[in-house]
């Protein structure tokens, strides 16, 4: 563009091609991306998927996008200060990806109205801060009809961490499709209070197989677990990352999360000038929750059956959480036909009906 | 050969110069380590020294230093007076969230009410929480000889299970969608602990920090029991002598170190931290130990070596921005400078002679 050429232009076009102006310089300049975890990458679990969603994402944008990473952020008063750091080091759109990050990134996001966030997991939104999170409850579905066709003692065992809503539902679902294709199967539930703590969830794993449990789902990330159900040649699944080291036996298959679509979606959107808060909750039609791939220690027609649900899910053609189904204490939650809101699944803190033991308070 | 020699008492040169060789040794050996990642080792010792201090948004960064600092000083300050009459409370970060989880429970059965007297009451909830929880060990040991380095460290576990009890039960936020942790208290401003003087980090936690450097000094230097502490740990007999009663002396020292850990962790959860949420200590009490001794249990030298600290966290986050270093490597380089500083004790207690040996 040459000067005279612009001055000879309206003032109305002017402001056009000012605009065009300011976006070519925008896209000369790599968009910085910051991110920050609350483990570390090779915990191969939660951060592990979080960071190869970012290394797609920049592979996918070849320079145009770069980042930079805080490690090992606590929650609380660090992750603040963390935050800002990224944000003061030019960093434009930036994923704080744990729930505990919430209220801090809601005050950094105050300070820096031109940057953009993104928080995984929460439910607090601003008019630059978005919030994603994925429908695990819709893997679990999957897995749990694997898990009860292939359970012989009919016990499955759940490893918990914390009672809240994700984990609610990932039980539920769990819970409800695998009593679908095996009506005596019983679900123990062992809450462990922790996200990553090999040795506790290796406990857990020991404790259920002690008491008679052949197949295992974990919402924890190590494969401590996997280690324990490989000694007792009881099956088990892949949480968060595929874990394919350990098939096809104990793991049989996996529920994966894949951020990559939505991060180069969003920083898409960025190099765009399209950016705009949202609230998106995404399931295994998105793509963000993979179901890994079902060994062959599983009978065909139990693959068939699993991959049928999971492509039913994908399509939107079923709900995993479709009435009728009562709570735990026998009273109704959904008549029959119905599913359930979203803004209510996303506070759900009952077990649904035959599920035993009570929610730790 | 070389031989090491005790000296009859600490150099106190050495004890000066050790910090600062301390601090020298592992910026050389944290560079070699850089280095050996294929990282430019001047650019991330630079990055993690003078970048929060002196480089870009060093306004910023200064503020975040008093705010990191403010805890571990506070907390290292009570800790140090127990250390020095070799009273061992290991157990600072139980009774860091005990006093978190009482003063906002103070602030919390208030809300959503607006009264000028609701801080200063979390403020006491806080210091009694955590004095309570360090007389537990204190009274066991008193009454039954227990072991208070096992108590006090055992008793962070129970804490840390109230605590995240706390958070899925009596004080979780009953607008947070079923989500464990509190209301945040920065949002509840009769309760809220904020920076008093904008952009600057100050808040009640880095001003108590600072009192209690200074009431410390004044203790070790002009009262009896400051006197009686040193004797304590210097030597018991004679401490008998002078008419120190240990059980007394180790009730105070306990109750100090519980109700400063307290406060800090008050002002922590009223401030920069916000909500008692399942994992909201984040090791303080137990970064202070480190404090306490990098700072030779000396007041002042804590108030330094609590900055110092700071600065690599903080620096720590600069060189994992700008040059990707992991975290595990800066957690490596403040490892090092425990051992460093530890190592070089050697020199202020030992002479290190050279003898000639016959063949």
């Amino acid at each position: 563009m040459k000067r005279r050429e612009f001055l000879a232009a309206t003032a109305a076009t002017g402001t056009v091609l000012a605009t065009g102006l300011a976006g070519k310089a925008m896209a000369a300049e790599p968009l910085k991306v910051g991110f920050i975890y609350l483990g570390v990458p090779g915990d191969g679990g939660w951060t592990y998927q979080h960071d190869l969603a970012r290394q797609a994402m920049e592979k996918h944008f070849d320079g145009k996008v770069v980042t930079n990473v805080i490690q090992n952020v606590p929650e609380g008063a660090d992750a603040e200060r963390s935050i800002t750091q990224l944000a003061l080091a030019g960093n434009k759109l930036i994923f704080t990806t744990s729930f505990g990050y919430m209220d801090p990134t809601i005050n950094v996001a105050k300070k820096f109205p031109k940057v953009k966030f993104e928080h995984a997991t929460g439910y607090k939104r601003a008019d630059n801060v978005s919030t994603y999170d994925a429908r695990f409850y819709e893997g679990r579905a999957v897995i749990g009809t694997i898990a009860g066709r292939m359970t012989k003692t009919n016990k499955i065992g759940y490893i918990g961490t914390f009672p809240i809503p994700e984990v609610v539902q990932g039980i539920n679902s769990a819970y409800i499709h695998a009593k679908k294709v095996n009506p005596d199967v019983e679900m123990k539930v062992i809450w462990v209070s922790t996200w990553f703590d090999p040795a506790k969830e290796a406990d857990a794993a020991q404790a259920m197989i002690d008491a008679g449990v052949d197949v295992i789902m974990q919402h924890t990330d190590s494969t401590a677990a996997m280690a324990k159900a490989q000694a007792a040649g009881v099956y088990a699944f892949g949480q968060s990352s595929d874990m394919i080291q350990y098939a096809p036996k104990p793991r049989i298959s996996s529920i994966i999360d894949n951020w990559a679509p939505y991060y180069i979606q969003r920083a898409q959107d960025m190099l765009d000038g399209k950016w705009a808060s949202q609230g998106v909750w995404m399931g295994i039609g998105t793509g963000v929750v993979e179901i890994g791939e079902i060994t062959d220690a599983v009978p065909p027609e139990v693959k068939a059956e699993a991959l049928a649900l999971k492509d039913k899910i994908a399509s939107g053609a079923y709900h995993p959480f479709t009435g009728p189904l009562n709570k735990q204490d026998g009273s109704v939650w959904l008549a029959a036909g119905e599913t359930p809101k979203d803004d209510m699944l996303s506070g759900l803190n009952f077990y649904v009906e035959g599920i035993q033991g009570d929610l730790p308070k | 050969m070389l031989t090491l020699e005790k000296r009859p008492s600490p150099s106190r040169f050495w004890a000066g110069v050790t910090p600062i060789l301390a601090v020298i040794l592992t910026m050389i050996a944290g560079g070699i380590l850089f280095a050996a990642m294929g990282k430019d080792p001047v650019e991330a010792i630079l990055d993690i020294f003078w970048q929060p201090l002196f480089g870009d948004n060093a306004d910023y960064f200064r503020a975040q230093l008093l705010v990191k600092a403010g805890p571990l000083v506070l907390i290292a300050v009570g800790l140090s007076l127990g250390f020095r009459a070799s009273i061992w409370n290991i157990g600072a970060e139980g009774q860091y969230i005990i006093g978190a989880i009482c003063g906002a429970a103070v602030g919390l059965a208030f809300y959503p009410a607006d009264h000028w007297y609701i801080f200063p009451l979390m403020v006491i909830a806080g210091a009694l929480g955590g004095w309570a929880w360090a007389m537990i060990p204190a009274l066991l040991k008193n009454v039954f000889g227990t072991n208070e380095i096992l108590v006090s460290l055992m008793l962070v576990y129970v804490a840390e299970n109230i605590q995240s009890w706390m958070a899925f039960g009596p004080l979780r936020n009953p607008e947070g969608m079923g989500f464990p942790g509190s209301r945040n208290l920065q949002q509840y401003p009769a309760a809220s602990n904020p920076e008093l003087i904008p952009n600057t980090g100050i808040h009640w936690g880095v001003v108590a920090a600072a009192v209690a450097a200074v009431l410390a000094y004044i203790l070790l230097k002009k009262h009896i029991l400051g006197f009686q502490i040193r004797v304590a740990g210097q030597a018991p007999r004679a401490a008998r002598f002078a008419g120190v009663d240990p059980k007394h002396l180790f009730t105070i020292c306990m109750g100090i170190s519980g109700a400063l850990a307290g406060l800090a962790g008050l002002f922590e959860v009223s401030g920069p931290s916000g909500q008692i949420s399942t994992n909201f200590n984040v090791g303080y009490g137990f970064t202070a130990i480190i404090v306490a001794y990098l700072g030779r249990l000396h007041p002042i030298g804590i108030v330094l070596a609590g900055l110092l600290l700071a600065l690599t966290y903080i620096g720590g986050e600069l060189a994992q921005l700008s040059l990707g270093l992991p975290s595990a490597a800066i957690q490596a380089f403040q490892g090092m400078l425990l051992f460093f500083l530890l190592g070089l004790d050697v020199l202020s207690n030992y002479r290190i002679r050279v003898k000639e040996t016959r063949k």
